[in-house]
């Protein structure tokens, strides 16, 4: 909602400059979003009296204009408008005015003949978008006048971001009372006078639909004058209120619509056929309407029409058949009350919105039909004569929103703000909103005005006098409330703590967006079946991610694209998949690197990042879960993984989650420099329920020893060590592989392993007999097991 | 025979420590200790020369030669430390490093901004015994809408711009629907938040179709709009440690009565004016409110016995306020030379 405050002033003027206006505004819950000038700044600009306009002998599209200005030698302008003529009354900016975008006007010579101005359009004061030639200002306009003044152009358009809620603010009216509550200031509210019918035709009204439309008002206005032009007082607060300007009908139901908040209707009575019916729509019916576009209406909608057809959307636009044209003599006014249940999402659900239908989706008082009407009435044939018939009026009273009243516990009004006022103040508070109150020990009656449809329960006027009362004056306090101490399991896996792993083992966290383009989901994960959005942004964005691979993928590619070769990112976040228990949101952690392990340094050799790397990195995400042994690497298949270079995480032997190199064929095809390593978790098996446990530490020594074997190149190291761990189960301590070996001196096909046996006893020190003995029966195990061969 | 001794003694001696002055390493010392002092060394040639003397000589040419080879051991010793501490000196010259050179290893990465300045909040709200909440993100039409009284054809869920699936399935246009979810599960006291992702069909300069929120719900038999003022003057005060002003507006959500969306005072200007907060010096960081009876009435909380507030704050704008950011488009682009700003 945009008004003009100079208008706004004449409804009630409390003392306070435009920004403060602006702040109580803003501070009763009626966001201010802008206060702009009503005009920018320009000056030296003064009505003009054209008197005489004369071809220039050396310039086809230049005029030179004689303009009386009020002084004793008329003006010599060269014009360049088409529009210029001999009699109109034109804004002249004189030499040393200055217009908007500091352009100074100078004496100037236009091809040989000399110009002592400008004649401006609206364009060049700044009063319109665009314009076609020059501003022609109406004959009564006082020539040599300040245009500024003349105008009241020392105006500013605030513009008011209303919530849904007060739909009751969608006019001056509105606007004006909240601030004359707020001030305690002097509320001067239009008179509204009915006008005398001059002859009885009429249009009948049938409401067939009473609960859509409880009261549908109408008058015939006949012979009205077509050439007439809506003043300019009222073109300027249209203007200044967002409305551009069309025809007087149109101009003055829009004006009321700004002052009241009554949305109208105008239709030219000779297209109208019979009678007004206010009824739902039939399946299919079709209506051209206003903005020039064809609707097919559901039987959901309710419409008005006449004998044969849809004339109008009730409350949202009206049928360009029966508009009011250049042509029309007749008209018949609508001032109706329509339910807001009836209107709420029609308007959108035919691609629409309008001032109409903002102002009846969230509700229009329903007492202000009748005053409209003939406000409009007034105003219309004050500028284009014509004859008012008697106002009609169909109404349902059964069907018209009931006054509430409310119960108020001024108990329950301290509980809520956490500050007692004082009875007086909140009656006082009330009174000024117009709310009807009938004060009582415990329970008070309050009856809110018709137009506040936002009050409906006793926390609604407390809100309302917290409002009036205002928020910065309820007290802060710092009471403290009841304590939930929330349990958080020890043994949870924390994937705060798992992030900031990530981070310290050289990876940057990334958030990508949840939905993903559909051929990098099928490339990614061709097999999962998808969620997809009904209404997305673009086909970019339409698929739910069903793994966090294809974010981390173009992610990389983003930043190889920018000269970012050392590529290590991982997202958490939620994997949406269809599986047969419906549709899952499950949260995952998963990583990508390319490129270098470390940054490039003077100490190390420049590598590209490997598997193991990462299975580092996923072994270090593992241990956080207290017990890593329960995790376990076998190789693994998924259709974006390279077949040789992929392995399935297993907990318990349940996979949960995936380590791999990805495909190089999909690298290619999704343009990734270099080989590119992924790994996912499930987060939720990650919480393995394991806490540390404390085992005593023996006082013996520990001894090592080193051996080295052979065994085939298909022997995983995973079954060579369980296979050492099982054979031993009491004395070895660790097992560390130290080295791993094929080539030169290995049969081919085979390969060497050197490992570390640490023996400890718990209750000894080892005899060399002992450690001979347990090396020994590990061996031979491995022998039989698995035809391995000590090397020497 | 006694003075042939004495004389040589003391030109042997004499000999011996020239030899020891002269030694230049470790190693020329140990052979002037051979030479001199040794098995069969000069000095312990003439000890056992002492056996041809006449008996009474014997003592006093003894202590002569023994005198000698005690002079010629301190000598020895004291070049020795001399030596050893040149040895030491020139490893210590030698091994002089570069201590300007960067240190060798992985360097750490970071978080990305919006999990920085989330987890701030919940750490803040943590101290003050909020317990994290969370939801899902694909939604039904009844928790992100219904429940809190946001009916269908109502124009505050036109103003939610919201992607869905099919009539009942969306992603969460905020994170209040976890407000309901906790409800519907326990029962008061609550006292939660719940961050995370929300998504809307929007797209600008200032707007992402997905963006995190924390949402706050306390519910308790005696809460007040002033605890409410109460707990966002320390969130937002202890967030951008500052004693910022706070100015809490009325504004209209569905799901709360009274509502308010809330102010602070511009972080940029300090309140004077600049674009930031297009010269009003006010920035507004989130919405509040007291929860409206209908949303307890419909997950079975007795309105009468309990009242309640939810606030909701978008996490992208107090980020980016906190940490100079000017796009939000920048915080999903994961351009690595941003992301490395927040490490």
């Amino acid at each position: 909602m945009r008004f003009s405050e100079a208008w706004l002033r004449e409804w009630v003027n409390p003392p306070v400059d435009t920004r403060q206006l602006a702040d109580q505004l803003s501070m009763a819950g009626l966001e201010v979003d802008a206060v702009e000038p009503a005009a920018p700044l320009f000056s030296g600009v003064r009505i003009g009296w054209v008197q005489s306009v004369a071809p220039h002998p050396d310039a086809e599209k230049l005029r030179i204009c004689r303009v009386d200005l009020g002084e004793d030698a008329l003006l010599q302008i060269i014009c360049g408008a088409a529009n210029v003529a001999d009699g109109m009354k034109v804004p002249v900016a004189t030499v040393g005015a200055v217009l908007p975008g500091d352009f100074k006007i100078k004496k100037a010579k236009l091809r040989g003949v000399e110009s002592f101005g400008m004649i401006c359009s609206a364009k060049e004061l700044g009063l319109a978008e665009s314009s076609e030639g020059i501003l022609a200002l109406p004959a009564d306009a006082p020539v040599g006048e300040d245009i500024r003044d003349w105008m009241a152009l020392e105006d500013h358009c605030i513009e008011v971001d209303l919530t849904p809620d007060r739909g009751d603010c969608l006019s001056l009216s509105g606007l004006a009372r909240e601030i004359a509550v707020i001030n305690r200031a002097a509320l001067a509210t239009p008179a509204i006078q009915p006008v005398a019918p001059v002859h009885e035709q009429s249009m009948p009204v049938q409401l067939q639909a009473p609960t859509a439309c409880p009261r549908y008002l109408c008058r015939v206005i006949r012979n009205i004058d077509p050439s007439a032009t809506t003043p300019w007082w009222m073109q300027e607060r249209l203007r200044r209120g967002g409305i551009r300007a069309i025809s007087p009908v149109v101009d003055v139901t829009n004006y009321v619509l700004l002052e009241f908040g009554q949305p109208m209707h105008g239709f030219d009575l000779a297209k109208l056929d019979g009678e007004i019916r206010v009824r739902m729509a039939e399946e299919g019916e079709c209506i051209a309407l206003l903005n020039g576009e064809e609707a097919t209406l559901r039987a959901d909608t309710l419409v008005i029409a006449d004998a044969g057809r849809v004339v109008a959307l009730a409350g949202i636009m009206g049928g360009s058949e029966t508009a009011v044209g250049p042509q029309t003599r007749d008209v018949l006014l609508e001032s109706a009350f329509f339910a807001p249940l009836a209107v709420s999402g029609k308007a959108r659900s035919y691609g629409l919105h309008t001032d109409s239908s903002h102002r009846f989706e969230r509700g229009v008082d329903p007492g202000l039909q009748s005053r409209a009407i003939e406000r409009a009435t007034r105003l219309l044939t004050a500028i284009v004569g014509g004859e008012p018939g008697p106002v009609v009026e169909a109404v349902s009273e059964a069907d018209l929103p009931q006054p509430r009243t409310l119960t108020l516990r001024p108990a329950r009004v301290a509980q809520v703000l956490g500050l007692a006022l004082p009875q007086e103040t909140i009656l006082d508070i009330l009174t000024r909103l117009g709310m009807h109150t009938e004060p009582a020990a415990e329970e008070w009656l309050v009856t809110p005005p018709s137009a506040r449809f936002d009050l409906v329960q006793e926390v609604d006027l407390i809100a309302d006098i917290g409002r009036i009362y205002g928020y910065d004056r309820i007290p802060v306090s710092h009471a403290s409330s009841a304590s939930v101490t929330g349990s958080t399991p020890e043994a949870d896996f924390d994937l705060d703590r798992a992030r900031l792993a990530l981070v310290d083992r050289g990876f940057h966290e990334v958030i990508t967006y949840s939905f993903v383009s559909p051929e990098i989901q099928a490339l990614v994960d061709p097999e999962q079946q998808v969620l997809r959005l009904a209404n997305p942004l673009s086909a970019e964005l339409s698929t739910m991610r069903t793994s966090l691979w294809p974010g981390l993928i173009q992610t990389a590619r983003y930043n190889q694209a920018r000269q970012q070769d050392r590529v290590r990112i991982f997202e958490s976040g939620l994997r949406f998949r269809i599986g047969a228990d419906g549709l899952s949101q499950t949260q995952g952690l998963a990583g990508l690197v390319v490129g270098s392990p470390d940054p490039e340094q003077w100490g190390l050799t420049s590598r590209a990042a490997d598997f193991f790397d990462l299975k580092a990195d996923v072994e270090a995400l593992l241990a956080l879960t207290g017990a890593p042994g329960r995790f376990s690497f076998v190789p693994g298949a998924h259709p974006a993984l390279h077949p040789g270079q992929t392995a399935s995480v297993e907990c318990d032997g349940r996979a949960i989650g995936l380590i791999g190199m990805l495909h190089p064929s999909l690298a290619a095809q999704l343009d990734i420099t270099g080989d590119a390593y992924l790994f996912e978790l499930d987060i939720a098996p990650l919480s393995v329920g394991a806490l540390p446990k404390h085992a005593s530490i023996s006082r013996f020594p520990s001894i090592r020893r080193d051996i080295a074997i052979s065994v085939d190149e298909a022997v995983t190291y995973a079954s060579i060590a369980d296979c050492i761990r099982a054979t031993e189960t009491e004395l070895l301590r660790d097992l560390v592989l130290f080295d791993l070996y094929t080539g030169k001196n290995i049969e081919s096909g085979r390969k060497s392993l050197a490992l570390g046996l640490i023996l400890q006893a718990s209750s000894q020190t080892l005899t060399d007999g002992v450690i001979e003995d347990t090396v020994r029966r590990i061996l031979a195990r491995l022998a039989s097991e698995f035809g391995a061969r000590l090397r020497d | 025979m006694a003075e042939h001794t004495g004389l040589g003694l003391a030109a042997l001696q004499a000999a011996a420590l020239e030899a020891i002055a002269a030694a230049a390493d470790l190693a020329s010392l140990d052979q002037v200790r051979v030479r001199y002092l040794g098995k069969s060394g000069e000095l312990t040639a003439l000890l056992k020369q002492l056996g041809t003397l006449p008996a009474d000589e014997r003592p006093a040419a003894g202590q002569e030669i023994n005198q000698a080879k005690a002079a010629v051991q301190v000598a020895i010793d004291r070049r020795k430390v001399v030596l050893d501490d040149a040895v030491l000196t020139a490893r210590l010259a030698a091994e002089r490093i570069d201590v300007s050179l960067p240190g060798r290893g992985r360097r750490p990465g970071g978080l990305h901004p919006v999990t920085r300045a989330m987890r701030r909040i919940e750490r803040l709200f943590a101290n003050a015994g909020f317990a994290v909440a969370e939801g899902p993100e694909v939604e039904d039409a009844y928790h992100n809408f219904e429940a809190l009284n946001i009916p269908e054809h109502h124009p505050a869920r036109a103003m939610h711009d919201t992607f869905y699936f099919d009539a009942e399935l969306l992603l969460r246009t905020h994170t209040s629907p976890v407000q309901i979810r906790v409800m519907e599960e326990q029962a008061p006291p609550l006292k939660i938040i719940a961050p995370g992702r929300v998504y809307r069909c929007d797209s600008d300069l200032t707007h992402t179709p997905m963006f995190h929120q924390v949402e706050g719900l306390l519910v308790d038999e005696q809460v007040s709009f002033a605890d409410l003022k109460g707990v966002l003057y320390d969130f937002l005060r202890n967030f951008f440690e500052r004693d910022l002003e706070l100015r809490f507006r009325p504004s209209y959500f569905p799901f709360t009565e009274p509502s308010a969306e809330v102010d602070i005072q511009c972080v940029i200007c300090g309140g004077s004016g600049c674009r930031v907060c297009k010269q009003t010096g006010w920035l507004e960081v989130l919405g509040c409110g007291m929860v409206y009876p209908e949303v307890f009435r419909h997950v079975g909380i007795d309105p009468d016995r309990y009242l309640g507030y939810a606030f909701g704050m978008g996490v992208e704008r107090l980020a980016m306020l906190r940490y100079g950011i000017d796009d939000i488009r920048l915080n999903f682009e994961n351009d690595l030379r941003y992301l490395r700003q927040f490490s």
